[in-house]
């Protein structure tokens, strides 16, 4: 599904180049769970980023389901975002002033879906992941374990290939984090492909893979095994 | 897995509408705050123009019933010596005079000299029974409606004849009417006596001008000139002309011609700029137009900069918006949004703010200027002096909006790029 060949990414800080990705090679397969651990500054975001084609890279190859993401105009990156990939933030990053139901349905807004339809699939996505009682709520009504649902039925409406889930349980306790890492195991399980930057071990845990970032590159290339 | 693959594009729909008024409204003070500049711009174009119309109908107005190539003379002292008289001499028009000078013209189309009896607010000289009044008395020809156009309201005008046989008839104003007669009296037919001599009332007249001018108009009475001169002693003298020259002359050129045929005929000095005065409604109009172009453009120009203000105004307000909403727009853009659709988003946001505020602005202004209009319309008695039936046309409102929604457009430019310039990832790690 996901296909990476010497992938690096520098930032320009001034008159400094700070290389964050030094050569990434991998392959996560289909209906995978993967997490991404790492010390902090370790470049995983980044790598998630450009993953998620939020950020381009400097070189190498990346290929999403057999397309090659290099040199993408930012209309087609709107489009691979948006029928590939599904995106969970630690900080949820829900739209303040809509509800948790209009959140949960924006992605099909920019795909020309109807109102009625999309309220309509909001809802189903809603009742999947627990909190369809909260449709009308405000995310300042909700809790952190809510809030990530939303964002967790935001990322599926759209029915994605891949979700890209940085520090998902980051913000939250360990009881909530299990029924969201619950779900994404769930939601794993019906086939789509998951990767998951995280921090925490218990988290890590659960998933097929664990690929470790150190100093921009991945520390265990042959070691890429099952947990 | 591509089904939604043909249905990722835009539609400026309904749909697209709601989501830039709930944009809107949850910020309701910012909006009402950064609206109040293109309101508050497009008030102000629609009132110092209406006013300026106003001013313009005015003005216009008081000379509304003027011929525009007329001229008034009327005879002063002379102030240069010349073939043996002294400086400072009377000069006297005859009607021998005008004669001659209608003979020797060659631009003059009509001459219609006119005298005077009682003034404005004078002593009662005209009296009818038991009923007097005090109006002013005009001896004229016929030729002087040329000059200035009197509706008649029942009977006729002075005629050719009435001046050929000296008829002591008599032309009332309405005013003049209601004072001598009663409403349901005809008073074609009906005498008056004017400073004890009697005139048989043959036509009513009304007036083209308003206020306080209308109101002198309609207290007016006009008597045949040979009638007038021969009933109160004035022999040949003349009060002062009524001229309507060719319209293809300057009023100028006019004015020069006349005054060298008469100077040459009473003997004075033909460099001598005091021995006549003159008023051209030419040149005054030509004047006032100046001044209306000066009034005009800085009303554009204070308006233009209220505009430019609130147009500024909103570019701002949207520029921090965007800012602070850099993390939304990130995640919308992470979500699918196309840069497209972000600028469309931005740009119609911005466009809803300046047309909704600049029609609720452009409303309060038009309304602004009928109620004006209205006040003034209800004060007959008030004469609003030079400024009458204030007024913005349709086209000028219409204009305006289109202004604001080109500048509008403008404003909206700077910020949606600012929002599609922000790459997603930066946006989503604002936090
Ligand atoms: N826009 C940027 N400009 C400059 N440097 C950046 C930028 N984004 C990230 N970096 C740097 O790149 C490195 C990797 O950052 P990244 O966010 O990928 O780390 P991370 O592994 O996700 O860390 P954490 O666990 O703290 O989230 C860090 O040193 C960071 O300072
Ligand atoms: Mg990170």
């Amino acid at each position: 599904m996901i296909e990476l060949h010497g992938i690096r990414k520098s930032y320009q800080s001034g008159a400094q180049t700070l290389e964050v990705l030094k050569g990434i090679d991998c392959t996560i397969n289909k209906g995978e769970l993967v997490a991404i651990m790492g010390s902090s500054g370790s470049g995983k975001s980044t790598l998630l980023n450009v993953l998620g084609l939020l950020d381009d890279f400097d070189g190498g190859s990346y290929h999403l389901d057999g397309n090659d993401m290099g040199g993408l105009g930012e209309k087609q990156a709107a489009r691979y975002r948006s029928e590939f990939l599904g995106f969970v933030f630690q900080s949820f990053n829900l739209i303040g002033y809509k509800t948790a139901l209009e959140n949960a349905a924006l992605p099909l807004y920019y795909q020309g879906v109807s109102r009625k339809e999309r309220q309509k699939q909001a809802l189903h996505y809603l009742t999947k992941v627990g909190i369809a009682d909260w449709a009308e709520h405000l995310p300042n009504q909700m809790s952190g374990g809510q809030k990530q649902r939303v964002a967790i039925a935001r990322a599926l409406i759209a029915n994605p290939r891949v979700i890209l889930a940085d520090e998902p349980t980051g913000a939250l306790d360990s009881v909530t984090s299990d029924e969201v890492m619950g779900l994404l195991k769930e939601i794993n399980r019906e086939g789509i492909t998951i990767v998951v930057v995280t921090h925490e071990n218990e988290i890590a845990a659960q998933c097929d893979r664990i690929i470790r970032l150190k100093d921009g590159r991945i520390e265990n290339p042959q070691a890429q095994h099952h947990v | 897995m591509n089904k939604r693959q043909g249905n990722i594009r835009w539609r400026p729909d309904w749909d697209g509408f709601l989501e830039l008024v709930q944009v809107l409204v949850q910020r309701p003070l910012r909006t009402a705050l950064s609206g109040l500049g293109v309101g508050w711009g497009l008030f102000m174009i629609i009132i110092t123009i209406g006013s300026a119309n106003g001013l313009q109908n005015g003005v216009s107005q008081d000379l509304g019933d003027r011929a525009k190539n007329s001229m008034f003379m009327w005879t002063q002292s002379t102030s240069k010596a010349y073939k043996g008289f002294q400086r400072g001499r009377p000069i006297e028009l005859t009607i021998g005079d005008v004669e001659y000078l209608a003979a020797n013209s060659q631009t003059l189309d009509a001459v219609a000299p006119q005298n005077q009896l009682g003034g404005w607010r004078g002593s009662n000289n005209v009296t009818r029974g038991i009923k007097t009044g005090a109006f002013t008395v005009f001896g004229e020809f016929p030729a002087q409606l040329k000059i200035e156009a009197r509706p008649l309201r029942s009977g006729r005008h002075i005629n050719d004849r009435d001046i050929e046989e000296n008829r002591k008839i008599a032309v009332i104003g309405e005013r003049v009417r209601e004072i001598l007669f009663t409403s349901d009296e005809n008073p074609i037919g009906g005498s008056v006596r004017i400073n004890g001599v009697n005139f048989t009332v043959v036509g009513v007249f009304g007036s083209l001008r308003s206020g306080e001018d209308a109101e002198e108009d309609l207290q007016s009475i006009r008597i045949p000139f040979t009638a007038f001169n021969q009933a109160f002693h004035r022999g040949d003298d003349v009060g002062w002309l009524c001229l309507l020259f060719n319209e293809s002359v300057h009023a100028d050129s006019a004015a020069a011609e006349v005054m060298s045929i008469l100077k040459s005929r009473l003997s004075i000095h033909p460099d001598d700029d005091r021995a006549f005065g003159h008023w051209t409604v030419a040149k005054e109009f030509e004047e006032i137009q100046t001044v209306f172009s000066a009034i005009r453009g800085v009303s554009f120009v204070f308006g233009g900069l209220a505009l430019l203000a609130g147009i500024i105004g909103i570019m701002n307000i949207m520029l921090i918006t965007v800012r602070e909403r850099t993390n939304e727009l990130g995640v919308r853009r992470a979500l699918g949004a196309t840069p497209g659709v972000i600028i469309r988003q931005i740009m119609g946001e911005t466009l809803l703010l300046t047309v909704l505020f600049g029609l609720v602005g452009a409303i309060l202004g038009v309304a602004s200027i009928e109620a004006i209009d209205a006040l003034l319309e209800s004060m007959p008695a008030m004469d609003g002096g030079s400024f009458r039936n204030p007024e913005v046309s349709i086209e000028i409102v219409v204009q305006s909006l289109a202004i604001m929604i080109a500048m509008g457009a403008i404003a909206g430019v700077l910020p949606a790029f600012r929002a599609v310039s922000i790459r997603p990832v930066e946006a989503i790690r604002t936090e």
